[in-house]
């Protein structure tokens, strides 16, 4: 089911959650919604459930205005942040709610059948008889899930799916989850605050900046063009050095880096910590190196330059730097965005 | 190795309670039961089970369970709107579910007995479609009413409160009707506070007494409760009979109570960790 959002607006009492946002979303695509807290994701992804209405604009599920539909009757597989699954009933009752109360009328041996696929859809076979507050929050996870997909949406919605799970389930959810849309193909729009995990899973990210839409496209598309400050930072650490451009170039200390399009003047050049490198000569940045943090794959340096600017960049494991130690901050690549 | 508590001399505190719990609660109960028991079990039987204590048991339980229905829809629809619903006035009304609490049940019952006698307000208009209140059991149940009703509010409405709003909307995405949502979802979850508010609510109407002697009338074998036979029985020194009648009303709190207890634990068995 293609989704379209036509200049939605909603506000809640004096604040503007979302102001004007246009979207396009296609058949059978998996869409992330990103943004920091406060820039309107969720309330985005409500409205598309119906469990928000906007105030101005208009939803389409493909040629229909679903604008004011509302939830019931919507269509949609909505998971949300805690799952918020049927306390006293069991796993099997949970999924099985939704075609109890459907107006398709379905004889028991039919939901039970149903209700044993779904269950081995998101591998829980055999836990149909616990209750939810018997099973672990991974698990509870993919009963919403399964929940969600009892009713055979043609949209699902999901509300931070991984927020609250530790770091090692959520890596394998992913994985799984984007198995499991691969084998169904049902659009698909979830909403994260996690850069790495909107990255991992999507087709394409939407990035939101206070009820906004700032960016979008492909996960290689806003990574290597983020085409601004906001989205440069919201992606992952980037180290912020105060630049000046003069005929298409940028000059940052001792380094210079190709600027073409900005305006002469004061700017800022944003350099991720790998495409920083460190040297025992000239050319670069003077500074000091003040701490080196050892991670398994690469060592974090901490450096200071001469006039007093925080940098973090990796080098190799391998490599053999101490704090104390005077040197040249490198640069492989960098961007740079006017002030 | 002795395990440290965080609040100290627990032996001291425990004895203290347990001493407390003793004196006041068990050896009462204990007391009674001893007074009812030197009767032979022939003269027993024969007070417990006389014809005017026998209506005083109807009219007692009777009554007791209609107010106890009636505070079951009202008191949980006034748990809801208090708890649903932000309105002018709504925390003086709910400061106020708390009145029956704190006032003397005997005003409540002369308050009540002029406001439905037939001369009262109320009374008055009533007595114009040949409804009668005062001294009537019918007076008896808006007595227990107005006393029990707090039971049922403050169980059900931390519940109410606590209850997340997302499971509403997951039934609502899952296509579910507002009827289904409220019997399917929401009753369950309140099952256990409603049980207990119940339980509380009946007992309390069984053994109240202030607030319905005044507007009961007071009629042997029609309008006399259960605890007003009991007062007769002690203002004749028939400490005997009025013991007697007493245990009744003790096994029937009891029994309801270890009921109430057992039907909680089965509402309460998916919170049982696995």
């Amino acid at each position: 089911m293609k989704i379209r959002l036509e200049n939605v607006v909603k506000t809640f009492d004096t604040f503007r959650a979302v102001k004007g946002v246009s979207l396009d979303i296609e058949s059978g695509e998996l869409v992330a919604l990103l943004g920091p807290s406060g820039s309107g994701k969720t309330t985005i992804l409500r409205m598309v459930a119906g469990l928000e209405y906007a105030d101005g604009g208009a939803i389409y599920f493909g040629d229909q205005d679903a604008t004011d539909i509302p939830v019931r009757d919507r269509g949609v597989g909505f998971v949300f942040q805690h799952y918020a699954l049927f306390p006293h009933m069991t796993v099997a009752q949970n999924i099985a709610f939704g075609m109890k109360v459907s107006k398709v009328k379905r004889d028991k041996a039919a939901i039970d059948a149903r209700v044993a696929d779904l269950l081995r859809l998101v591998r829980l076979d055999g836990l149909g008889d616990r209750f939810p507050a018997q099973i672990s929050g991974g698990q509870r996870q993919r009963v919403a899930l399964a929940r969600a997909l009892s009713v055979d949406p043609k949209v699902l919605l999901l509300d931070e799916p991984f927020g609250a799970l530790d770091a090692n389930v959520r890596h394998d959810l992913r994985r799984w989850l984007r198995e499991i849309h691969s084998e169904l193909g049902i659009t698909t729009i979830f909403v994260t605050h996690d850069q790495e995990e909107a990255l991992d899973l999507a087709d394409r990210v939407v990035i939101l900046k206070d009820g906004q839409i700032v960016r979008q496209g492909t996960p290689q598309q806003v990574c290597r063009d983020p085409q601004s400050a906001f989205v440069m930072k919201f992606l992952g650490d980037a180290n912020v050095l105060s630049a000046e451009v003069r005929d298409g170039r940028a000059h940052a200390g001792g380094l210079s880096v190709d600027a073409s399009g900005i305006p002469d003047g004061k700017a800022e050049l944003y350099a991720r910590p790998a495409d920083l490198d460190w040297s025992a000569q000239a050319p670069g940045i003077a500074a000091t190196i003040s701490r080196v943090l050892d991670r398994p794959d690469s060592r974090r340096v901490l450096a200071v330059t001469e006039t007093g600017e925080q940098l973090e960049f990796d080098v190799e494991p391998e490599r053999q730097v101490s704090a104390g130690e005077g040197g040249f901050v490198t640069l492989r690549r960098g961007k740079v965005f006017a002030v | 190795m002795r395990r440290r508590n965080v609040l100290p001399g627990l032996p001291l505190s425990l004895g203290v309670t347990l001493f407390y719990v003793g004196l006041i609660v068990v050896l009462p109960l204990a007391a009674l039961v001893i007074k009812a028991a030197s009767l032979g079990p022939e003269d027993y039987w024969r007070i417990v089970s006389s014809s005017r204590a026998l209506a005083s048991y109807r009219v007692t339980v009777l009554s007791a369970l209609g107010a106890t229905v009636f505070n079951l829809f009202f008191g949980l629809s006034l748990a809801w709107v208090i708890t649903r619903y932000r309105f002018p006035g709504r925390r003086i009304i709910d400061a106020m579910v708390d009145l029956p609490f704190a006032l003397p049940t005997a005003v409540a019952g002369i308050a009540l007995t002029a406001l439905f006698a037939n001369n009262g307000w109320f009374g008055s208009v009533l007595e114009g479609y040949g409804i009668k209140v005062a001294y009537t059991p019918l007076g008896i149940m808006i007595a227990m009413c107005f006393t029990s009703l707090p039971f049922i509010v403050r169980t059900v409405q931390p519940v109410l409160e606590d209850l997340d709003p997302a499971l509403e909307e997951a039934a609502q995405s899952l296509g579910g009707s507002d009827w289904t949502i409220f019997t399917k979802v929401i009753l369950p979850l309140l099952a256990p506070a409603l049980l207990a508010g119940l339980s509380l609510s009946f007992a309390r109407s069984l053994g109240e007494f202030g607030a319905i002697i005044f507007i009961a009338g007071n009629q042997p074998m029609s309008t006399e409760i259960t605890a007003l036979l009991i007062f007769i029985r002690l203002e004749e020194y028939d400490y005997q009979a009025a013991a007697a009648i007493a245990s009744v009303l003790l096994l029937a709190a009891f029994t309801m109570l270890a009921v109430t207890n057992w039907l909680q634990s089965r509402a309460l068995r998916y919170t049982v960790k696995g």
